[in-house]
């Protein structure tokens, strides 16, 4: 069982060289998903939102999503599937209008994150020296400050008429630290490899051994590293909504939340404006979770025995 | 302890401190707001104020606040009052200072927090350590799947469904706030009650979001420690299962946790705001919640640098007494 992993991972890793492979390979990434249950649920649960977004689109007008679209506070019914809040906005159309706008957020903010943080990971990592000092002091001061505190003052600075993709641009302006650190530490070991060293024997320049040796042997790493990173950002978009400093004209889940926190829907038994949220984030949040787990088996051929 | 360590330490804090300081200072002017002007013209329109005045009561209260003088000034007396712990007064509370105001509120936090996290903590470590342990009875199986669910799901929606059982379903407990309104802080018996009863919902939501998380890091290390090497020999020597489970893998399995329960607890000022927010809390989160309802600009630079210099302390704390607990730490230079 370990041998055939092991030799799946090798697989993976190797750099294409025939296309007559791919079949043998599709073969073994199907092999693979089944050991691999956690991965395939979490893509399953996250191809269900996506099939409902685009599903709903075509069902409903997403104008709808506006306040005074619809009588305020209705429970649901034919015409209204999800109801509607108490300015009067259909939160089916909320729904299908405001998930992937949610997810945008996570992923912009993710993948400047990922991208910035592997980078400076890459270069401080491989190189050290002063760059490292500084990228090292700068990331542990980073990350002794609690983010969300200053991710509120930075949405309170531009707080008039802040856009969805001025929120996800604040959220990725801390989303860097984290990546950074963990990354670092990944280069720190993969750069001692004797390929690496043998690269750098041979006269291969940094640029070269970073984007040659050390990227594609990273890679599951920095994808297993870049859900991560879309997992927190969303979560401290929603932080953020939800304390009033959202894009108030923005249908995202998480306005939706901070209106029914507003409206103390809860405690006033509008049940109907609340549960389609809050399944939305748990579907999204445990779909990506799971994502991770299997990711991590990935990245982590070791733990294939334990699963 | 090696001097230069600690030395290294405390520069990095005061490092942090200072940023915080200057970021919180410099931010809120960058973006061009004037708090004082947007405060009036609220209450104008609320109150339906005469606005003729308007220009120079907001004349009369910059001066009032130090907001007419150069901006290097500005910062100079900021700097003053921030290492006197003075952070001007609540613009929407007037005349409270935002100190007082924290002063009041942190206790709640930090007693909400810290007793909510070593729960979660013991809870989910004596959890995980079942659950990695292949003696332990097979109906304990069935908890994986919840906790990796809780584990996943942010802990402020943990928060909103238990304010939806505790008001629809089941009103037995207060839902709103950190003691019964009208009643005052004291410290006979029966307020304590009335306070842990109120905590009961907010501190539930926090032990049930974050009990997963502690398990499933329990778990996977239950996991590694009893591969090792030393428990397959403590076995092959023929020591009890049950020794063999808490001295060698529960007991190697600690440490990491321990560490991670270290850095949880550094965070305890800012750990929970939303929790606090959805039940009314009377801590530092629902503070911080109306002030950005209120545009009350001073509180929330208040409370933002108060929380960030209580975590940077706190993992100063921890930074210089860890390597007293696990003595493979070292305090030589990376």
């Amino acid at each position: 069982m370990s041998t055939v992993a092991t030799e799946q991972a090798v697989a993976s890793l190797a750099p294409p060289r025939e296309p007559s492979l791919w079949a043998e390979r599709a073969g073994s990434v199907r092999r693979y998903l089944r050991r691999n249950p956690a991965l395939v649920v979490g893509l399953l649960m996250l191809l269900a939102l996506l099939v409902f977004v685009v599903v709903g689109s075509f069902m409903v007008d997403l104008q709808r999503a506006r306040p005074l679209s619809a009588r305020a506070l209705q429970p649901p019914s034919a015409a209204l599937p999800f109801g509607s809040d108490k300015q009067g906005r259909d939160l089916f159309a909320v729904m299908v209008a405001g998930t992937p706008l949610t997810i945008r957020i996570g992923l912009i903010a993710g993948l400047i994150g990922t991208t910035v943080g592997a980078t400076l990971a890459f270069i401080g990592g491989y190189y050290g020296g002063w760059i490292d000092a500084v990228i090292r002091v700068v990331v542990d001061v980073g990350l002794t400050i609690p983010v969300l505190m200053v991710l509120i003052v930075l949405a309170m600075t531009f707080r008039s008429g802040i856009t969805v993709d001025q929120m996800a641009l604040i959220v990725a302006l801390l989303a860097w630290l984290f990546p950074a650190r963990t990354m670092r530490a990944q280069v720190l070991t993969v750069k001692e490899r004797g390929y690496v060293q043998l690269a750098r024997l041979s006269g291969v320049s940094g640029p070269e051994v970073i984007v040659k040796e050390l990227l594609p042997n990273l890679l599951p790493y920095i994808v297993a590293s870049l859900v991560g990173s879309v997992i927190s950002a969303i979560f401290a978009s929603i932080g953020l909504e939800i304390l009033g400093l959202g894009s108030a004209d923005a249908p995202t889940i998480g306005m939706t939340l901070y209106w029914v926190n507003f409206n103390a829907a809860i405690i006033n038994g509008w049940w109907w404006w609340w549960v389609p949220p809050i399944v939305v984030i748990a579907t999204l949040f445990i779909a990506l979770f799971l994502i991770t787990v299997g990711l991590d088996e990935v990245a982590n051929p070791r733990l294939r025995r334990q699963v | 302890m090696r001097v230069e360590y600690v030395l290294k330490r405390v520069g990095l804090f005061v490092l942090v401190v200072w940023l915080a300081s200057t970021a919180n200072f410099f931010l809120p002017r960058l973006g061009g707001q004037d708090p004082i002007r947007q405060h009036l013209l609220e209450q104008a329109m609320l109150g339906g104020y005469v606005q003729a005045g308007l220009e120079e009561m907001v004349k009369e209260y910059d001066a009032k606040f130090g907001l007419d003088k150069p901006l290097w000034e500005q910062y100079v007396i900021y700097m003053g009052q921030v290492a006197r712990l003075d952070f001007n007064y609540s613009i929407s509370n007037y005349p409270r200072t935002v100190t007082s105001m924290m002063r009041d509120s942190l206790p709640w936090t930090i007693g909400l927090l810290t007793t909510t996290t070593l729960i979660s903590f013991t809870l989910g470590t004596v959890l995980g350590a079942l659950l990695g342990w292949p003696r332990a009875p097979q109906w304990l199986r069935l908890a994986l799947p919840p906790l990796m669910a809780l584990s996943a799901i942010p802990y402020f929606l943990v928060g909103f469904i238990m304010l939806y059982l505790f008001t629809n379903q089941w009103s037995i407990l207060p839902i709103f706030g950190g003691y019964s309104s009208g009643t005052q802080p004291n410290l006979s018996l029966s307020f304590v009650l009335d306070v842990l009863k109120h905590a009961i919902l907010p501190a539930g939501s926090i032990i049930l979001a974050s009990i997963g998380g502690w398990a499933l890091g329990m778990r996977a290390m239950m996991v590694t420690t009893q591969g090792e090497d030393y428990t397959i020999f403590a076995d092959a020597k023929g020591l009890t299962p049950f020794t063999i489970f808490a001295r060698y893998a529960v007991r190697n399995a600690l440490l990491p946790q321990t560490t991670a329960l270290a850095l949880v607890l550094g965070h305890v000022v800012s750990g929970a705001v939303l929790v606090e927010v959805i039940f009314g809390y009377p801590g530092v989160g629902t503070i911080l919640y109306n002030a950005i309802r209120q545009s009350d600009y001073f509180v929330i630079q208040g409370i933002v640098f108060g929380v960030i210099v209580s975590v940077g302390l706190a993992t100063l704390i921890l930074d210089l007494v860890y390597p007293l607990l696990d003595p493979r730490i070292t305090y030589k230079r990376a």
